[in-house]
């Protein structure tokens, strides 16, 4: 059983999002989605100063498996991306709620969140 | 409820996780693939292959049945415990299966055939079988171990006897010999040193701790897979089928044309594939970011064709792929990755052997 930390939200596209504060929110994805998808090889991600929106492909996941798309959990502007997935992608696989975070969004409206699930709703969506 | 064999507890022990492989629950990986694909580059791995099946042909006919049934030759086995890779082909000139043959005696033949592929060659090797009063037997009661990487003959030999050590001293490339309770064959799906080892069920489980103890990193079917492709070894239901011409399959050099004589299943049919020419298998390298994946559209000189294999490269640490195209292609090509049109080298379908890249 992988890990779900209760201070997290998450899309059931196994996406996390971290509040950090001023409307600042890191996104990565599970523990249980690195897990089906075995070893991150290359991580393509968005362009600082990007618009995204909820819902949205806004990144590619490429394991040893497959290519996955990575969906913004939440819509605003990307203000950072994790640079070291460039050299080190499998930080994702070892780290994926600390180091293997993707990109920070700086967060439009906060309503939306209201569409993400708590830990145990998104424990109940892949059914653990 | 699927298959299991008599690994499985250990797989579990190790944390594997199991995956159907046409209806056997195997390891895809223990933790880490890439991690399993560099210890059998660097030093040594093993696979459980006990899923793969053994078949043991009898009779005073069967090199007379293998010369009819196999594209390629086994008069070119002299030599007791000498191996041959060949396609078994059907009427059509597609290939059924991909195995190895070992000659062991005059009137006694292993053949090692995939586990995919399974009933369907039984059904077609009997029926054939029968003309030539040739027996066919399944050999389920053995499991089968393949310890591969620089290291691997080294870290086996201290587990076995001095009679043992004796029996496989020296033995050639493609060689299978049997010492004791173990059939050790110089074979390999990797492209690097090593052993196949088949053995009994009951001592399987033990055997495979003790190369544990001895270092030996377990891998599972995602490194298998990714090793394979470097070695341009080609994977049976990817890279070719019933509906591929072994032509097409980077399988010319095992298809024995000569003498012209020999009737083998399939002859007629791929000596007209021949004449009129047919796609090739060739490798692809991309050495931008992004991985090539099997069905990707292929776009060469003179038309298009797909991938069949493809994959990140964790010894080159860039993509590589195996693709079926016009034999009109040139050095280079265009892959159609999520829409977008990349340029990639065209290559010889090798890509590492020994450790050491080849392209």
């Amino acid at each position: 059983m992988s890990s779900i930390p209760n201070t997290l939200k998450y899309a059931s596209s196994h996406e996390w999002a971290r509040d950090e504060g001023n409307g600042i929110y890191t996104v990565g994805i599970t523990e249980h989605a690195q897990g089906l998808l075995g070893d991150m090889v290359f991580v393509e991600l968005p362009d600082v100063g990007d618009a995204v929106t909820q819902g949205d492909d806004c990144a590619v996941a490429e394991s040893v498996k497959a290519a996955s798309d990575i969906y913004a959990p939440l819509s605003g502007e990307i203000v950072a991306v994790n640079e070291a997935l460039a050299d080190s992608p499998e930080l994702v696989n070892s780290s994926p709620y600390e180091d293997g975070w993707m990109f920070k969004i700086k967060v439009s409206d906060t309503a939306e969140l209201s569409a993400l699930l708590d830990a145990a709703g998104y424990k109940n969506s892949i059914d653990e | 409820m699927a298959n299991q064999t008599a690994l499985h507890g250990k797989h579990l022990e190790a944390g594997a996780k199991m995956v159907d492989f046409f209806g056997w629950d195997m390891p895809i990986n223990y933790g880490s693939q890439i991690e399993e694909h560099h210890a059998v580059r660097r030093d040594a791995g093993m696979f459980d292959v006990s899923h793969m099946t053994i078949v043991d042909l009898k009779g005073a006919n069967t090199r007379a049945f293998l010369r009819y049934l196999l594209a390629n030759d086994v008069a070119k086995l002299t030599v007791p415990g000498k191996a041959l890779y060949s396609g078994m082909l059907n009427e059509a000139g597609g290939v059924i299966d991909d195995l190895i043959v070992y000659f062991l005696q005059e009137e006694f033949f292993r053949l090692v055939v995939n586990s995919a592929t399974r009933e369907k060659d039984l059904a077609h090797i009997t029926k054939e079988a029968k003309a030539f009063d040739v027996t066919v037997t399944e050999r389920p009661e053995f499991a089968m171990i393949a310890v591969q990487g620089p290291n691997a003959k080294a870290k086996v030999a201290t587990l076995l006897s001095a009679e043992q050590q004796a029996a496989v001293t020296g033995i050639k490339p493609f060689f299978g010999v049997q010492a004791g309770d173990l059939f050790i064959a110089t074979t390999g799906y990797t492209g690097e040193d090593g052993y196949e080892i088949a053995l009994p069920n009951g001592q399987a489980a033990d055997f495979w701790q003790k190369l544990l103890d001895a270092g030996v990193a377990p891998a599972g079917l995602g490194a298998r897979d990714t090793l394979r492709l470097e070695a341009g070894m080609n994977l049976y239901g990817q890279d070719m089928d019933e509906t591929v011409s072994p032509l097409a399959a980077n399988m010319g050099w095992t298809i024995a044309w000569a003498p012209e004589e020999r009737n083998f299943i399939g002859r007629k049919a791929i000596e007209q594939h021949k004449a009129e020419g047919t796609f090739k298998l060739v490798g692809l390298v991309m050495e931008q970011k992004g991985v090539l994946r099997h069905g990707q559209r292929v776009v060469v000189e003179g038309g298009e064709g797909e991938i069949t294999s493809g994959t990140f490269s964790p010894t080159l640490g860039y993509s590589i792929a195996m693709a079926r195209v016009p034999a009109t292609a040139g050095d280079t090509a265009e892959v159609d990755i999520r829409g977008k049109m990349v340029a990639v080298k065209v290559v010889k379908p090798a890509f590492v052997r020994m450790g050491k890249k080849v392209i």
